[in-house]
């Protein structure tokens, strides 16, 4: 099955919309909740990224019976250094995004713990394309 | 399909039902169907929250209570009192006459069952401080099955201590128990404001058998209580009262009173589309360093309960009246403390899974992708004349080959139109979920 969702920049109060939409389609088909909730925490949090860090952005996901293959692409500044950008606690975040409750750094190293397979594409000046795997066993 | 709750606490009464769909509109799980014009529940999904009950405008929805006769089976005959039940009465009626009544009407003993609220919250805290947070309050048994039946990944946070109620039962059998009883000859019964609690009493979760023998109806007991009042029954003293209450345990059963005596980050949270919204976030991990949660089914919890028939503002006001009159403590928790322990310790509870379209993966994922393409052909009107609650139900439901297409009134129009479906076809599918006889009426 294939889904897609519209992210905008700057839209805080409409970020969580794709993470609850997949949510209650994998709670549809009896998948593990302990699963579950790995998707919904790093799909959460690349698509509050697109939301904190980028212009605009669209979130495939593709569900089989083995598992969910996010895909997020934005457009936006792009990452420049993504090594950096992975160690916990980092952040470009602005004053006003850590006081909305973001901006701990801990988005990206986050998605890596809860993926089995994830991946960062940056271009700077471009964007940013996240791939996330997540095994449904 | 059965015509009963999960845990056979309401019945729908197929004489009385006459499939006005009310019900199906309000349950929080899509547990209810309308077919052959009566309301039928998939019994499976119920989680005995009483909304349909409390919707029903033909009293179609019966609450499988016990026989008030059977009290008679017992020698003593112990009556839990919750104190949202002395709330029923406005306030001029004496709480002392009350309870002469009670016993007028069959019981030798009552007992205010909140009572053990005040060894209890020592325990809740300490419990509290150990466990996975937020620990979510196991008090409502309607929240709890909700949790089982619509966010299995959170039962953990169940807190996995027995409320109130099981406690001061397991006082009165130990304590009966002691003083030499033969078990068969103490009855105890516990005075009910929800069918919740009934399901809870007569199917518990947590691997826990309650001792409580039956349950009484509270809208029904209200009644005969009243009655003897109005009719000025005469009393002959002869029932042992034990209606040691402290204002915590007065307030327990409100909004609030039981997160008040909570350490630390607490929130209640009453309605059950509030509780829902509230455990759609939590369960995004998106609350942060809240401690416990105190969710109630009803609006003004339990003193908005399905068989609280009396306002529930006006209902709550009264328990706050009648708290604030109240001791902060009550005598009895040392002969708690000897006949019971503080807490009751329940076993881990299992979810139980709703399994929408199936068990297997693969075919749930073909299933729920043919209902997808079915509801862009519905109207989104979520009308109910198909006799699903939603269009998205409707195509879950013809997806696992329980309804057709053609039960949609907007596509049958449309096919009508087209001359593609015979107007006796249309008829005989109108008869299948509305009825036989619906469309034979003579104006
Ligand atoms: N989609 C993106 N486009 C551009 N920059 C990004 C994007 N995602 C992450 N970054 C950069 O990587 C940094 C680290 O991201 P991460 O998600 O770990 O932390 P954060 O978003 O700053 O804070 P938190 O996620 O804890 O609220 C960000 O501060 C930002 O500079
Ligand atoms: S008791 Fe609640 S869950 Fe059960 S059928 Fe009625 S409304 Fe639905
Ligand atoms: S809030 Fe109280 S009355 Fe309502 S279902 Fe829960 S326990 Fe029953
Ligand atoms: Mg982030």
């Amino acid at each position: 099955m294939n889904l897609e969702y519209k992210v905008e920049g700057g839209d805080f109060t409409s970020a969580g919309l794709a993470s609850s939409q997949i949510k209650k389609i994998l709670k549809q088909l009896n998948v593990d909740p302990a699963v579950i909730k790995r998707v919904v925490i790093a799909l959460y949090e690349a698509e509050v990224n697109i939301v904190a860090h980028a212009y605009r952005g669209v979130i495939k996901a593709q569900i089989d019976g083995g598992g969910i293959n996010l895909t997020l692409e934005d457009e936006g500044p792009g990452i420049p250094d993504v090594e950096m950008a992975m160690t916990p606690g980092f952040s470009t975040a602005s004053k006003a995004v850590r006081e909305m409750g973001f901006g701990a750094g801990m988005g990206l190293p986050n998605i890596s713990e809860n993926a089995d397979d994830f991946k960062i594409d940056t271009i700077v000046g471009q964007g940013t394309t996240l791939r996330i795997g997540i095994k449904f066993r | 399909m059965s015509r009963t709750t999960y845990n056979r606490a309401l019945e729908i009464l197929d004489d009385v039902c006459i499939g006005c769909s009310h019900c199906m509109k309000v349950c929080p799980t899509e547990a209810l169907r309308v077919s052959a014009g009566k309301a039928v529940i998939h019994a499976d999904w119920c989680i005995d929250c009483g909304e349909c009950y409390r919707i029903c405008p033909n009293r179609a929805i019966r609450v499988m209570d016990d026989d008030f006769k059977q009290i008679y089976n017992y020698k003593y005959r112990v009556l839990l009192v919750p104190s949202v039940f002395f709330a029923q009465f406005e306030d001029s009626v004496p709480r002392e006459k009350i309870y002469q009544i009670i016993g007028e009407l069959g019981f030798t003993e009552v007992c205010a069952v909140e009572q053990s609220v005040d060894s209890l919250t020592d325990e809740v805290n300490e419990y509290v401080k150990n466990a996975q947070k937020p620990v979510i309050s196991s008090f409502c048994p309607a929240v709890i099955r909700l949790i089982q039946v619509r966010f299995p990944s959170l039962v953990d946070h169940i807190m996995q201590l027995l409320p109130p109620i099981e406690i001061t039962a397991q006082y009165y059998k130990n304590k009966f128990a002691k003083a030499g009883i033969p078990d068969g000859e103490l009855g105890i019964f516990y005075l009910t404001p929800c069918i919740a609690k009934i399901a809870a009493v007569k199917s518990p979760v947590g691997g826990y058998t309650s001792p409580i023998n039956g349950v009484i109806n509270m809208d029904f007991f209200f009644n005969k209580v009243y009655l003897a009042y109005k009719q000025r029954l005469p009393v002959s003293g002869n029932i042992s009262i034990n209606g040691e209450l402290s204002s915590k345990g007065i307030l327990y059963p409100t909004t609030g009173g039981e997160s008040a005596n909570v350490e630390g980050r607490t929130l209640a949270i009453d309605g059950m589309s509030n509780v829902i919204d509230f455990l759609e976030i939590l369960e995004n991990e998106e609350i942060d360093g809240v401690d416990f949660l105190e969710l109630r089914a009803c609006d003004q919890s339990c003193a908005g309960g399905i068989l609280s028939h009396r306002n529930r503002f006006l209902t709550a006001e009264s328990m706050k009246k009648y708290a604030a009159t109240a001791p902060d403590y009550h005598k009895l928790t040392l002969d708690y403390q000897r006949y019971t322990s503080a807490v009751i310790h329940m076993d881990r509870i299992e979810p139980r899974s709703m399994v929408k379209y199936d068990r297997d993966i693969d075919a749930a994922l073909q299933k729920m992708e043919r209902a997808r393409e079915l509801r862009e052909l519905f109207p989104g009107i979520d009308c109910g004349a198909c006799g699903a609650p939603s269009c998205e139900a409707l195509a879950e439901d013809i997806v696992k080959g329980q309804s057709e297409i053609n039960a949609c009134i907007f596509l049958r129009t449309l096919y009508e139109k087209r001359g593609e479906l015979p107007l006796e076809e249309a008829i005989k599918i109108m008869e299948r979920i509305w009825g036989r006889t619906r469309f034979d009426k003579r104006f």
